[in-house]
């Protein structure tokens, strides 16, 4: 009989220490591999699971091969059929001719994996952040969170801290020699033994009085012992821990008057999708107001900010008034970082634009801690516009505010596969900008 | 046995349990060790299940393996072919130790777990205790305790140094894997005491007598003569043992910038490597031995009454496939089934040794008729790799049965052209060409270290003889001189240099 081992019990995972380290190595590879892919996809499925092919380059396990269709090989091969000696065969047009040759290296990169959405969006949004997001004119007014600091003899009574009490009330009790409830029951259980004798004896009675005397003493020393005595109460004890104010509010402002054609309007949502996506994964308390407008403004929920479909003509400044309303109503600028993005394709109606500028420089741009204009143009002109400083009404008017403004951005999509490098642009992190002002 | 008792069956139901496995262990050592004359190392079966499986598979097969990421990678693999369904599982997998370890998988029946104990507790068992390439190069009873000790070692080094520079590290040491073995030679051994203590005597003896005028003396003035620089390269060649063929080996006693610890990770690499090396010179011939083997005791098992006929046809299922060899046009084609060959082989063999052909009493006139087949095949399993063996015992009853024809394949023509097919005047030469291409030591690149200046530039020469003119390619050539860069701390350059006319094809360097 051999010695027989069940190891199905043991632990299986080995090697998911070494599935981690590969993931990691070939993180680079995989990224670009997923940016290349949101280029080409609809944006919206950046947020599912997606197949990968195995990363070539980050894991690449080099070695000495031999390179294929150099030097004089022989091969022996099973299933002749009808060659003889002489038989010429051509060659297959690419790469080696037999499957004995073919190097095993190759086999194993054509293969995909799965990452899952959390791994994709992990390194879809690497690297990018809201900038400034904290007010730093307001350090003084910060918020603050309390966080447990030990515990204290005085506190409110919410927060009593029972099981520390009652291991000191316990203590106490032990040191004092309180006694106990059973002691004094055992007691009145003797007594009231003697007491049901009908004809006690003298030593008897005597022990009655002794008992009697002792119950009494005991009792007296329980009064005086209290079971919880207000030496014994613990607080829980908290501290003042200032927070950083990062209460932030995105406002996302949507141009959907009918000169954006379906062409604009998709690249304007596919931008907005991707910073929904974007605010949603990396701040869990980050409120986001949808503002679309036509020759008026309104907020909406986020459904029909998306889906629906409206139109009419453009005057963008109502965007921006609506905003500004919005701001004072709900939002403070002193407790709340404040950014917005906006979308348009530029039309706007006549002298429109300057009044937007003037809004965003005289009060927009002071309560904001960042604003991102995003233009969305025709592909043919993004050539006549090569230059910065050509373009819209809207652009134009922008750029002053632009020059204004370090915490304004402006650019420009043309196509679907610059909504990525621009969002990248937009949102990277900068360590200088904190320390600016 | 069982609810049948008059019944000689070792077991009834498909589900197996470790009764059951007892009992056909029992029966199958009877028939292998009385009756074929195997010689084996202890058994350890362990059950395991599928996930287990594949953990071992990416580990290469070693139970303590320590952590690196290329194995995850070929996790993430084996993983991904197993659930698309591309490829099953083993039904086994067995680790040259002693005692030797054998996993079976949960999920096979009781006919397969039959099998595969005959297969490879008995089978591969007796192979790598016998087979003289495991004998020399491997040590089974140390490879368990070594694997645990670079698993903590290496774990400890990742700890103390960080794990990016452990896997620096490992990465250029997996690079050389192939070039960490000694094919030709012995690894040489530790000096003794005696003569470490001559050398210490001998360094002492020229510090005392050191004299500081002689460096004053003025050298040698222009051209050094050619004589004298050939005279102190071959000095040199000698003190470092030059030409090393084991890159590992060089880079680890004399890379001039690795610490200790480097050095031990590029040696641990290195022994595993030079564990693995017999197993890939003795493929057609491991796995012939083993189902051989099965295929013996599943009919003898049969014979005897003690496995029923469902139980028998199931197995020979199983080991049809396992043997099936598709022809070179076949889309299955992937090359010659080593299980196929090796199987078929030693069938011959038993075939020739009991009813020879007057073909076979011309081809093999020591064996033909001489109804020793156990001998022989013993003998054979003991004494011949891969190359050996089919040069030795490749019958033509064979080749016209594989129907194998020989291909040339030069890079200059547009076209192969078939060179000899199963005829009389092809045996030979088909014989001869299979033969060589199991030959892993002429079918690896010869890549050796040819020549170091330690005292000049540091450069680190390195020369690949190239065989029929195969050329390296070009990519992963530069990548993996990279990685010899790396561990040896200098430039490193690569001379091809043709085999035959000695000529230089083309030379390549890093810096």
């Amino acid at each position: 009989m051999p010695n027989f081992i069940d190891r199905r019990l043991n632990p299986k995972d080995k090697s998911l220490g070494n599935r981690q380290r590969f993931l990691k190595r070939a993180r680079e590879e995989l990224k670009r591999f997923i940016k290349d892919r949101v280029k080409t996809d609809r944006i919206a499925d950046v947020d599912a699971g997606h197949a990968v092919p195995m990363p070539a380059r980050g894991a690449s396990e080099p070695t000495f091969q031999p390179a294929r269709g150099s030097g004089d090989r022989q091969y022996v091969l099973p299933g002749n059929r009808d060659y003889m000696p002489g038989d010429r065969i051509d060659k297959p047009p690419t790469g080696g001719g037999s499957g004995s040759a073919a190097g095993k290296g190759l086999a194993e990169d054509d293969f995909q994996f799965l990452l899952s959405r959390e791994e994709v969006l992990e390194l879809f949004f690497e690297d990018l952040e809201l900038p400034d997001m904290v007010k730093l004119s307001l350090k003084e007014s910060v918020a603050f969170k309390p966080r447990r600091a030990g515990f204290a003899t005085s506190g409110s009574p919410t927060n009593i801290n029972v099981g520390r009490t009652m291991r000191n009330s316990y203590g106490r009790r032990i040191a004092l020699q309180r006694p106990g409830r059973k002691t004094l029951e055992a007691l009145e259980q003797e007594i009231g033994r003697l007491e049901a004798e009908l004809n006690p004896d003298i030593s008897q009675r005597q022990h009655l009085e002794a008992l009697r005397a002792q119950l009494d003493m005991l009792e007296r020393r329980r009064r005086r012992i209290p079971y919880v005595d207000p030496v014994d109460i613990r607080f829980n004890r908290f501290e003042r821990q200032p927070l950083p104010n990062a209460n932030a509010v995105m406002f996302c402002l949507m141009d959907v008057s009918s000169s954006m054609g379906e062409r604009e309007k998709d690249l304007a949502k596919r931008f907005f999708v991707l910073l929904h996506l974007f605010l949603k994964r990396r701040y869990d308390r980050i409120d986001i107001v949808f503002i679309r407008h036509t020759d008026e403004a309104g907020e909406v929920d986020e459904e029909t900010f998306f889906y629906s479909t409206q139109s009419g003509g453009t005057v963008v400044s109502t965007a921006l008034e609506e905003m500004l309303r919005i701001i004072q109503e709900r939002y403070p600028a002193k407790e709340w970082n404040i950014y917005a993005a906006q979308a348009s394709d530029g039309d706007n109606a006549s002298r429109d634009s300057e009044r937007c500028a003037s809004i965003l420089t005289q009060e927009l741009m002071r309560l904001c801690q960042y604003y991102a204009y995003v233009e969305i143009i025709d592909e043919r002109e993004t050539e006549i516009f090569g230059s910065t400083d050509n373009g819209t009404s809207l652009w134009r008017a922008y750029r002053t505010v632009d020059g204004e403004w370090p915490n304004f951005q402006m650019t420009r999509i043309a196509r679907p596969s610059d909504i990525y490098p621009v969002f990248r642009k937009l949102f990277a992190r900068q360590p200088t900008l904190q320390y600016r002002r | 046995m069982g609810k049948n008792a008059g019944s000689k069956l070792l077991f009834h139901s498909s589900d197996w349990n470790f009764r059951t496995l007892g009992h056909a262990y029992d029966a199958i050592e009877a028939i292998a060790l009385d009756e074929l004359g195997l010689d084996v190392y202890p058994n350890q079966l362990e059950i395991i299940s599928s996930e287990q499986m594949l953990d071992a598979y990416s580990s290469v097969g070693m139970p303590l393996m320590y952590q690196h990421w290329s194995f995850g990678k070929r996790f993430v693999y084996e993983e991904h072919a197993y659930r698309k369904g591309h490829h099953g599982l083993a039904y086994e997998l067995v680790i040259n130790s002693n005692p030797c370890i054998t996993y079976l998988m949960e999920e096979n029946t009781m006919a397969m777990q039959t099998l595969v104990t005959a297969h490879a507790a008995f089978g591969h068992n007796h192979f790598f205790k016998n087979n003289y390439l495991f004998k020399q190069w491997t040590d089974a009873g140390a490879i368990l305790g070594y694997m645990d000790f670079s698993k903590k070692y290496i774990a400890k080094c990742e700890e103390r140094h960080g794990t990016s520079a452990v896997e620096a590290i490992l990465d250029s040491a997996h690079a050389l894997m192939d070039q960490g073995v000694f094919r030709y030679r012995r690894p040489p051994r530790l000096s003794s005491k005696k003569e470490q203590e001559r050398a210490r005597e001998r360094l002492e003896y020229e510090e005392q007598t050191y004299s500081d005028l002689w460096r004053t003396l003025p050298r040698a003035t222009g051209r050094p003569d050619p004589a004298e620089a050939e005279r102190d390269a071959l000095e040199r060649k000698k003190v470092l043992n030059l030409p090393e063929e084991n890159l590992l080996y060089f880079l680890e006693k004399n890379s001039l910038v690795l610490e200790p610890w480097q050095r031990e990770l590029l040696r641990i690499v290195r022994v595993i490597a030079q564990y693995f090396y017999p197993q890939r010179q003795t493929k057609v011939m491991n796995e012939g031995c083993a189902t051989f083997v099965h295929y013996t005791i599943i009919n003898r098992l049969f014979d005897q009454g003690k496995i029923s006929e469902g139980t028998i046809l199931e197995m020979l299922h199983s080991h049809s496939s396992v043997v099936f060899q598709p022809h070179f046009d076949d889309p299955r084609y992937s090359g010659i089934n080593p299980y196929a060959l090796g199987f078929a082989m030693m069938q011959d063999i038993e075939r020739i040794c009991n009813q020879p052909t007057s073909e076979d009493r011309d081809w093999f006139p020591d064996i033909a008729g001489s109804g020793q087949w156990r001998e022989t095949l013993l003998d054979a399993w003991a004494n011949h790799r891969d190359e050996s063996f089919i040069l030795q015992y490749l019958s033509p009853a064979l080749i016209r049965k594989f129907r194998l024809f020989q291909l040339t394949d030069q890079a200059d023509n547009k076209y192969c052209e078939v060179a000899s097919i199963h005829n009389e005047q092809g045996y030979g030469e088909i014989r001869k060409a299979l033969a060589r291409s199991y030959d892993v030591a002429a079918n690896q690149q010869d890549i050796q270290v040819f020549d170091v200046d330690l005292l000049g530039d540091r450069r680190l020469r390195l020369e690949h003889r190239m065989k029929n003119g195969i050329v390296l390619e070009e990519a992963s050539r530069d990548e993996t001189l990279r990685h010899i860069r790396h561990l040896w701390g200098y430039e490193v350059s690569l001379a091809g240099v043709d085999a035959e006319s000695g000529r230089v094809r083309y030379e390549c360097s890093t810096g």
